[in-house]
């Protein structure tokens, strides 16, 4: 026996490090999820009163009791439709550029490098920039199109750096075998890289709007309004979102509107989680439906 | 070698062409290049119709890159450049008026792993001439190609279940048929049995035979008992250059190169 599976003297330690890391892991784990359920609890313990049809069916009000957040919740539908309908073709078109059509060339690294770089600018700086472009000179005024077009210029790195990552993980043995088969290189995006992708770029989508329906900052810098007592009728009309009401009513002094604050945060989660399930459920079918 | 040596050993041993047809599928003079460095040098051979041309050779010897410039799929590799002439029945595939995907309709290609689509078994087959705009009847175009794959009987009660879910070996064969849907000329084959087991290798090694009946097939191959078993005629390459090129008998039992014999008797590679 002796010498025989006998441990080396640095076993023990070595033992020690991988337990002590695996257990670091699973601490801050679970310290995210703990941080999670405790907001959740927080919000819906001060808010849950409060949530009823009525909140959801009235405009805002400096009378707590009477106070809702109908104006908030379609303004932010409008706008996060319309920062999806914009942003969506938009970035995944452009990954499709720069992944399956675009020659390595020094343009090519420097838009690389400049999307990665627009991924990581504060929001707020988008915010002017939406004001000087869309609300001034296209003259779109304080409208959920310029927001929309604001958020959509926020977001598209983001889709963009999904969608490649997306579509660079079909594997290239699946383009040669349709090309091989004379397939033109649209048709082989068409109906083999995209739908391989296509999970890929919804989740890294999905994400990317999440940002957006609960970004605050671009939306005060392009103006859109704390007040809003009508619910827009078209693109072009002013509007306002679940989070600018969210911090109007926090930055009040009264105790209801706080607590009217938190029920308005369990609408923004809720719509969160509606567009996450929506993206699990197309993800779902379209795995289906590519036999 | 020079090209008129290939034509001449490629014709005089067949029954199917005559000296006045172009061969079916030919290199002539055939360099290619990526970026600066040459991975074939000056490689002139012959595939005739209904016959088996292997193209065997060590490891990075190009082979591979000689049998993707037959359908030009070395396009795809951004500074891969050819010089010589590629003649499809006489006509060089690599003059600008050719269009390749018209090239890769009739000179059909099985790779190495097999890369079935992740679609069901049916569609795998039907795809390519879908898009190729084939308006005759699918269903019977999917039985008759796996059937000359041989997969047919193996496969014909789950046709809309997932490619993936076959065997590697009845993979290669729906990838086979996938190519034989497309009514090819040629079919390419770079090492289609290297990924797979004994089995599943015979099982292929024999549907090459009835092939052979209908379709030009150029087939790369790592293994040399493969090359013999199989094929009609056999090139053999080293570090680019072609060292022998003739019927696959005379290239084994009597090569005229001293290093062809080395090699197909094992003596490197």
């Amino acid at each position: 026996m002796s010498g025989v599976l006998e441990s080396p003297a640095n076993l023990h330690r070595r033992r020690t490090m991988a337990r002590a890391f695996r257990t670091a892991c699973m601490l801050l784990a679970w310290l995210c999820l703990v941080l999670l359920v405790v907001l959740l609890i927080h919000a819906t313990y001060e808010g849950l009163p409060w949530l009823d049809l009525q909140f959801l069916r009235e405009f805002p009000s400096r009378f707590p009791e009477r106070a809702g957040i109908k104006s908030a919740l379609y303004g932010s539908l409008w706008l996060i439709s319309l920062t999806a309908g914009f942003s969506i073709p938009v970035g995944v078109a452009a990954a499709i550029y720069l992944e399956e059509y675009a020659r390595r060339s020094r343009i090519h690294s420097l838009i690389e490098v400049s999307i990665a770089n627009l991924a990581g600018v504060p929001s707020i700086v988008y915010g002017i920039l939406g004001l000087t472009l869309f609300v001034r000179w296209l003259a779109l005024g304080r409208s959920v199109v310029a927001g929309a077009l604001t958020m959509s210029l926020l977001i598209l790195p983001v889709i963009i750096i999904a969608s490649r990552e997306a579509l660079r993980a079909v594997p290239d043995s699946i383009r040669q075998a349709a090309s091989a088969l004379g397939a033109t290189q649209w048709q082989t995006i068409r109906h083999h890289v995209l739908p391989s992708a296509l999970s890929g770029i919804l989740t890294g989508t999905i994400l990317a709007l999440s940002r957006a329906i609960g970004e605050t900052a671009p939306l005060i810098m392009i103006g859109a309004l704390t007040y809003v007592a009508f619910v827009p009728a078209g693109p072009m009309d002013a509007f306002t979102a679940l989070p600018i009401q969210i911090f109007n009513w926090v930055s009040r002094p009264q105790q209801e509107f706080h607590q009217l604050a938190a029920a308005g945060i369990m609408v923004l989660l809720t719509v969160l989680l509606l567009m996450n399930a929506a993206a699990v459920i197309i993800r779902h079918r379209s795995q289906r439906n590519r036999l | 070698m020079i090209a008129e040596d290939a034509l001449k050993i490629a014709t005089q041993h067949s029954a199917a062409a005559t000296n006045t047809d172009p061969p079916l599928l030919q290199a002539h003079d055939v360099s290619i290049y990526y970026g600066e460095t040459a991975a074939i040098k000056d490689v002139s051979v012959v595939a005739t119709e209904r016959s088996i041309t292997a193209i065997i050779g060590p490891s990075g010897c190009g082979k591979s890159t000689l049998l993707r410039a037959f359908n030009r799929m070395n396009d795809f590799i951004p500074d891969a450049r050819l010089a010589g002439q590629i003649r499809y029945r006489g006509v060089d595939i690599y003059q600008p008026q050719v269009d390749p995907v018209e090239v890769r309709r009739r000179v059909g290609m099985v790779f190495q792993k097999p890369n079935p689509f992740p679609k069901s078994i049916f569609k795998n087959v039907s795809w390519g001439p879908v898009i190729n705009g084939f308006k005759g009847d699918v269903p019977g175009l999917v039985e008759s190609s796996l059937r000359k794959a041989a997969l047919w009987d193996e496969v014909k009660d789950r046709l809309n279940d997932s490619a993936l879910a076959l065997s590697g070996g009845q993979q290669q064969r729906l990838c086979i048929a996938r190519a034989l849907a497309l009514q090819p000329d040629v079919i390419l084959m770079d090492e289609p049995a290297s990924a797979l087991d004994p089995v599943s290798t015979a099982r292929i090694e024999d549907l090459l035979f009835e092939l052979k009946e209908r379709y030009t097939i150029v087939i790369v191959t790592h293994n040399m008992q493969q090359a013999a078993r199989v094929s009609d005629f056999t090139a053999f390459l080293d570090a680019g250059k072609l060292v022998e090129f003739g019927e696959t008998d005379q290239v084994f039992t009597r090569p005229k190169q001293k290093r062809t014999e080395d090699y197909v008797s094992g003596r490197f590679g």
